[in-house]
């Protein structure tokens, strides 16, 4: 069992650049960077907004064209409008509730693959969105750099609905729509406990 | 006639506000024109507008494609003298939000624009960035040759984007165009909140 000469040789290089060492560059976030880091890392902070993001995407694939395209095209304007809303402060009833409601009723459309009109659904997600970019747009925090901040921000909400459209193509397989509908189960269930917990 | 001179009534107060210049230039240790070209690749503030508009042109098609192609270095390069000669610069406050925002609601809608009009967003554009670029760079004692890196740096910039959006044929990569350009209006919308809430 032993391996090739060419393996070898391109092992030892490989294990070489491994052991040579490299100074650390272990310096506190700081500067425009630290900014576009925390819009990054903001919407995948929070598992209640993860499972809505996310349960968007798998339900726009499930719905098909045009919904595939027009729910990612609509939802981070919708949402940058909510966080507008909340940068700007004025208020909006029941964030919480509004999030947790959102991730049950979309995972509750996966999981019974609701075909509803396209503007119906396009004006429910877009009403979900607002709470979730008003809840983003109040936690902002001070201090950051506003432009690279919103790029990061943005960047990981589309990376979300990215991944739960991947996620949803597994749609075309009839194991893959039983999978895609106990997955929105899944997204209902953590609504109903994000509810839950919003209430406690 | 009575439109036109409102809009240039509104256009001249506009450009007329003058708000905070935040363009420094990055200093590489190249000298001035790689000073120039590295600022435009690092400095979202400049980048995502001009992404934003090659966007756009480029879902216009090639006479839009090329009247940008020209239209934005020179009016970048003039404004950028203008703002070194005069040490003003024409960056009104809200200006970086709202060409955003302006630029990508119109790469998202995705509806053909006469040329003239492209040509005309491209002028203002490069003026009032340019100005703001030239102002900083006299303001920080550099040389004026950075203004030739620049304009360098967004004329392939421009080129590259612009033609790559026109050569797509496949309709999904319109459409993935169109998310770029939801995004853009997303931070865009953002950015003005931050700017709102900066002046409340």
């Amino acid at each position: 069992m032993s391996s090739p000469p060419a393996f070898r040789a391109k092992l030892g290089p490989v294990i070489i650049a491994m052991l040579v060492t490299s100074p650390v560059w272990a310096h506190a976030e700081q500067g425009q960077a630290a900014g576009f880091l925390t819009g990054l890392h903001h919407p995948i902070s929070g598992l209640d907004h993860v499972l809505a993001m996310v349960a968007v995407g798998l339900w726009g694939a499930q719905l098909g064209a045009p919904a595939i395209w027009l729910l990612p095209v609509t939802f981070p304007m919708v949402m940058a409008f909510g966080g507008f809303l909340g940068l700007i402060g004025v208020p909006l009833p029941g964030v919480e509730l509004g999030i947790a409601a959102s991730a049950m009723l979309l995972g509750t459309m996966v999981a019974c693959e609701a075909r509803p009109p396209l503007w119906l659904a396009a004006t429910l997600v877009g009403v979900f969105a607002i709470f979730h970019g008003h809840a983003h747009g109040t936690e902002l925090p001070a201090g950051e750099n506003g432009l690279l901040y919103s790029v990061g921000f943005v960047i990981a909400t589309g990376c979300l609905h990215a991944t739960g459209i991947s996620i949803g193509l597994i749609h075309r397989w009839p194991s893959g729509r039983i999978v895609l509908r106990v997955a929105g189960v899944a997204v209902a269930a953590g609504g109903a406990f994000f509810m839950w917990r919003a209430f406690s | 006639m009575r439109r036109s001179s409102f809009a240039a009534f509104a256009a001249a107060l506009v450009l007329l506000w003058p708000g905070e210049v935040e363009a420094h230039l990055v200093t590489t240790g190249l000298g001035p024109v790689y000073d120039g070209i590295s600022h435009v690749l690092l400095s979202f503030d400049d980048l995502l507008p001009v992404v934003a508009l090659a966007l756009l042109a480029g879902l216009n098609g090639q006479a839009a494609g090329r009247k940008v192609l020209f239209t934005l270095p020179i009016a970048w390069l003039a404004g950028g003298a203008a703002g070194y000669a005069s040490g003003v610069a024409l960056f009104p406050a809200g200006f970086a939000s709202l060409s955003l925002l302006l630029l990508g609601i119109l790469t998202a809608a995705d509806r053909r624009l006469p040329p003239f009009v492209v040509k005309g967003l491209a002028m203002i554009l490069g003026l009032v960035h340019g100005s703001g670029n030239g102002a900083g760079i006299a303001a920080a004692g550099h040389d004026a040759l950075g203004l030739i890196g620049i304009t360098l740096a967004i004329f392939v910039l421009v080129a590259l984007v612009t033609a790559g959006v026109v050569s797509l044929k496949k309709p999904w990569a319109r459409i993935a165009v169109r998310v770029a350009g939801s995004w853009i209006a997303a931070v865009g919308l953002l950015l003005l909140g931050w700017t709102l809430r900066g002046r409340i």
